[in-house]
């Protein structure tokens, strides 16, 4: 199986994952416009990868190895998506359609070197929240400084504390942006390592408030995306 | 939030506080974190009319007040309610100047007992600047109900400042804090120094050995830790250890942010966190109540922040307070008015000797004053202080903060909003408690754009009393519907990047009386100080047009503009014109022209309606557009100004020809 392939594969149980729990050999079938069989021969063989857990019609689901991989092509995707369109002014489908086929061909060292020029964006033109990268960083100030980033992979999975569930919570891990949105929310207390929980998320993608050092405050949503914690629960 | 958002916003000014220049024994500055209660203390010392609310970032502008103890006059000013002395904001770097460059004899510093650790970062901030100081442990109440208790001698003794409990809005330990102000006044003792991490207090200690004594207005521990935060050295001083200075600064928070991976201004806020965990562990202890005893506050919000009761709720509130204010104002009005003119009559317009021109004209511009305040702004402020000072105002702007992106702005712009629904002007001011220039220019015009009290007179004057109250909601709704278009135009054409919302969110608390008086009190005083004296001089000069017959050359030359585009009888002119003053005056100059209160006998309903449009939204009113001048300069005042008077003018001719057809 091409790596390529491959990549579109866990790409389509990735997102159908997101909505549906188990990706099914037919919506798969549909989303990456081949025949069914074809999906169950392939989810096979990820399976024999160990990239997905397989059960004949049930459906598949990432695994830990499979879901890493998932999330690192939709990241080069979304950063490409931010380049065609800001840098390069490409408009419409073009974006998304050019990004597909390109997501599969760069390396790590050029998502990186995007993620850099691009300062660090935290959605997609289309409005998806873009990963963090992999590394070991508790921000973005040296890596935007120009900076190498340091070549150990993060230890622990990470997520944006907007993702958590009203009463959960987490330490800070990374803070995505510049050296002023991480010194503002440091002065109020959100500094690496913290505990913080959600206390609630308003409607309308409203802000959501958090609790940290015995206060409560209501942060932007889009500011909220980009505070990411170790997704261990804490209660605080 | 994309990286230039948080630029640091250049051509911002922030006005250095002024201090009245009355000779003092001792000066004080009151500093802290917004919405601990900084105000109410003020109140309390001063007992003037301070401004205070359960708002974060309120006090948008340094106070002074003054106070009499031990014989010793004190002078207080009151800084703005802010989280750190970095160099995020404006306001942050007006306050650490003020302290420096003022030399306040002594600064309190109020901190919120229920968020101690929080409040401590700032605490932290003022120790370093090495400058006696106070702690007042503020709100001891609110934390004793959430089981927290501090041992205010022992942080005291970590600190080596004075700890002072409070309970600011009961008045307590006030009387303590005025005794600890005189005594630390004497003593001049500066606190102790909290050491940070060895790696961190190293290089200060290098860079502060490099600043010659007294090259600045500051300690050279502090001064090093500015620079080592900032990585450049903007010092004062000979030019050779300058340049020395810098290649060390440089040095040292490359080297701090290669070991942390952070730069060093980061590194430094970690390490008085670090420091405040430390001393909150051992001055702190924490009783929860019932771990499963849901507090009220929680319970409240879980209908103020619903998705359907929570917009319903703040539909409820806004039209409650503006129903509450308009139906029950005119009302008042109607008495109110009718006393005044048993006292003496009103004309606007009065014949005769110089000194009774002048003596009508001012009395008139009182009456209207008196007349509009009273019933309206009065009320209309009381009512909002109630809901701000209980904390459910931070909830309303919460619930529409993503309506506010609409226009560049956050939830907390919804404020000025408000408040201009009662009178442009304290609202203009307002928009100061806003991040950058930006939101602020965006949310003032939006302002002079909401239908004040003395515009709502007019479309119940002439609109819903001689054409239809349905008449009079539909121009509400257009005056709406025409806000948020101008508010997308300007959110387009005024440069910048959005500034996304962080506000703290106070517990909900039965509002105290005398905070919500002083705080009605103090916002109707900016209307009695600014717009009163427009009125009255106003009045003088209509009467004086009048007599010296300036009414009749006015009318011709604004007949085009009056008969041709808006199909308006020519005396409206006139009325125009003398509307910028007050908008309500156009109702009473129209009642005198015609000779008649009964407009429906002398103007058509098409009429009728288009001088309710130009009246809405021709230019502010002068004491609006003072403040305007005074907030945002000259050229942009003048640009709205003639923007609106455009638009009125357009709009107006616009309805005229349309409503013609059908009516």
């Amino acid at each position: 199986m091409a790596s390529e392939q491959l990549e579109e594969y866990l790409e389509a149980i990735y997102d159908i994952g997101e909505k549906d729990g188990t990706a099914k050999t037919s919506s798969i079938a549909r989303c990456l416009n081949v025949a069914p069989a074809s999906v169950t021969e392939a989810l096979q063989n990820l399976s024999g990868k160990g990239y997905v857990k397989y059960e004949p019609y049930k459906g598949a689901t990432l695994t830990e190895q499979g879901r890493e991989l998932a999330e690192s092509v939709k990241r080069r995707h979304r950063l490409l998506e931010v380049f065609l369109s800001d840098v390069l002014n490409v408009k419409g489908e073009t974006v998304h359609d050019e990004a597909c086929k390109m997501e599969h061909t760069i390396s790590d060292d050029t998502a990186s070197a995007l993620c850099k020029m691009l300062q660090a964006p935290s959605r997609c033109p289309h409005g998806s929240l873009i990963s963090p990268c992999n590394r070991e960083v508790t921000d973005c100030v040296s890596c935007l400084a120009g900076e190498p980033e340091p070549a150990e992979p993060r230890g622990e999975p990470i997520r944006p504390v907007s993702d958590l569930e009203p009463g959960q919570g987490g330490t800070i891990a990374f803070i995505r942006g510049d050296g002023n949105v991480v010194q503002r929310l440091s002065d109020l207390g959100l500094t690496v390592k913290t505990g913080i929980s959600l206390v609630r998320k308003t409607p309308m993608d409203g802000p959501v408030e958090i609790a940290v050092r015995r206060t409560k405050l209501a942060i932007d949503r889009a500011i909220a995306d980009n505070i990411f914690v170790t997704s261990a629960p804490v209660k605080t | 939030m994309g990286g230039p958002a948080q630029q640091p916003r250049e051509g911002e000014k922030a006005a250095l506080p002024e201090t009245t220049c009355l000779p003092a024994d001792i000066t004080v500055a009151l500093a802290g974190n917004a919405n601990v209660g900084k105000s109410a203390t003020m109140n309390q010392l001063t007992g003037a009319g301070q401004e205070t609310g359960n708002w974060p970032g309120k006090t948008v502008e340094c106070a002074g007040g003054v106070l009499l103890h031990n014989g010793f006059l004190i002078r207080i000013t009151d800084l703005p309610g802010i989280y750190s002395l970095s160099t995020f904001s404006a306001e942050e770097q007006a306050s650490r100047e003020f302290i420096l460059t003022n030399k306040p004899d002594i600064v309190v510093n109020i901190v919120d007992a229920s968020s101690l650790e929080r409040n401590l970062f700032f605490t932290l901030q003022l120790l370093e600047l090495h400058i006696p100081f106070i702690i007042a442990l503020n709100q001891m109440d609110l934390a004793a109900k959430k089981g927290i208790r501090i041992d205010g001698e022992k942080l005291s003794g970590l600190l080596g400042v004075p700890v002072i409990p409070t309970v600011a809005i009961h008045g307590k330990g006030i009387a303590e804090l005025s005794d600890a102000i005189v005594t630390l006044a004497r003593e001049k003792t500066p606190p102790r120094v909290i050491p940070y991490g060895r790696e961190v207090e190293d290089r200060i200690a290098k860079i502060a050995a490099l600043i010659p004594e007294g090259a600045g207005n500051e300690d050279r521990r502090a001064a090093a830790i500015r620079l080592l935060e900032r990585g450049s050295a903007d010092l004062p001083g000979p030019g050779d250890s300058r340049a020395d200075i810098a290649a060390a600064v440089r040095q040292y928070s490359a080297e701090l942010e290669r070991m942390h991976g952070e730069p060093a201004a980061i590194v430094l806020s970690g390490e008085r966190y670090h420091a405040a965990e430390r001393i909150v562990r051992e001055v702190m202890d924490i009783r929860p109540p019932a771990p499963d005893d849901i507090p009220l506050s929680d319970r409240l919000d879980r209908i103020a922040l619903h998705p359907a009761l929570g917009y319903l709720l703040v539909l409820l509130v806004l039209g409650g307070l503006l129903f509450w204010t308009f139906i029950v104002g005119g009302e008042i009005s109607r008495i109110l008015t009718a006393f005044l003119e048993s006292v003496a009559p009103a004309p606007p317009f009065v014949a005769g000797s110089a000194p009774e021109i002048l003596a009508t004209g001012a009395w008139t511009g009182l009456v209207a004053a008196v007349t509009l305040i009273v019933p309206y702004v009065l009320p209309f402020y009381l009512f909002l202080s109630i809901i701000e000072d209980s904390g459910y105002l931070t909830r309303i702007s919460v619930m529409l903060d993503r309506l506010m992106h609409r226009f560049g702005l956050h939830g907390k712009a919804i404020i000025p909003l408000i408040l201009g629904f009662g009178c442009t002007v304290p609202a203009c001011l307002s928009c100061r408690i806003l991040e950058s220039s930006r939101q602020k220019l965006i949310a003032a015009f939006l302002t002079t754009l909401i239908p004040c009290s003395a515009r709502t007179v007019v479309i119940l004057g002439v609109v819903a009393a001689f054409v239809s109250i349905w008449w009079a909601l539909a121009l509400y709704a257009f005056d709406i519907l025409l806000i948020v278009i101008l508010g997308r135009i300007a959110f387009r054409a005024v440069p910048g990047e959005p500034v996304g919302l962080i506000m703290e969110m106070p517990e909900y608390h039965v509002p105290s009386g005398s905070v919500v008086l002083s705080q009605t009190w103090s916002r109707t005083k900016s209307l009695v100080w600014i717009v009163l004296p427009a009125y009255i001089i106003g009045g003088i000069a209509i009467s004086l047009a009048y007599s010296a017959g300036l009414l009749d050359p006015i009318n011709a030359a604004l007949y085009p503009i009056t008969v041709l585009l808006l199909g308006l009888p020519a005396i409206t002119g006139v009325v125009f014109v003398f509307g910028i003053v007050r908008k309500e005056i156009t109702v009473l100059t129209l009642a005198t022209l015609f000779g008649t209160t009964v407009f429906s006998t002398v103007l058509s309903p098409v009429q009728l309606i288009v001088f309710g449009i130009v009246t809405m939204i021709y230019t502010p009113c002068i004491s609006t557009i003072g403040v305007f001048v005074k907030e945002f300069g000259w050229k942009k005042a003048l640009f709205v100004t003639a923007a609106e008077t455009g638009l009125a003018i357009a709009l107006g001719a616009l309805a005229f020809r349309l409503l013609s057809l059908v009516m």
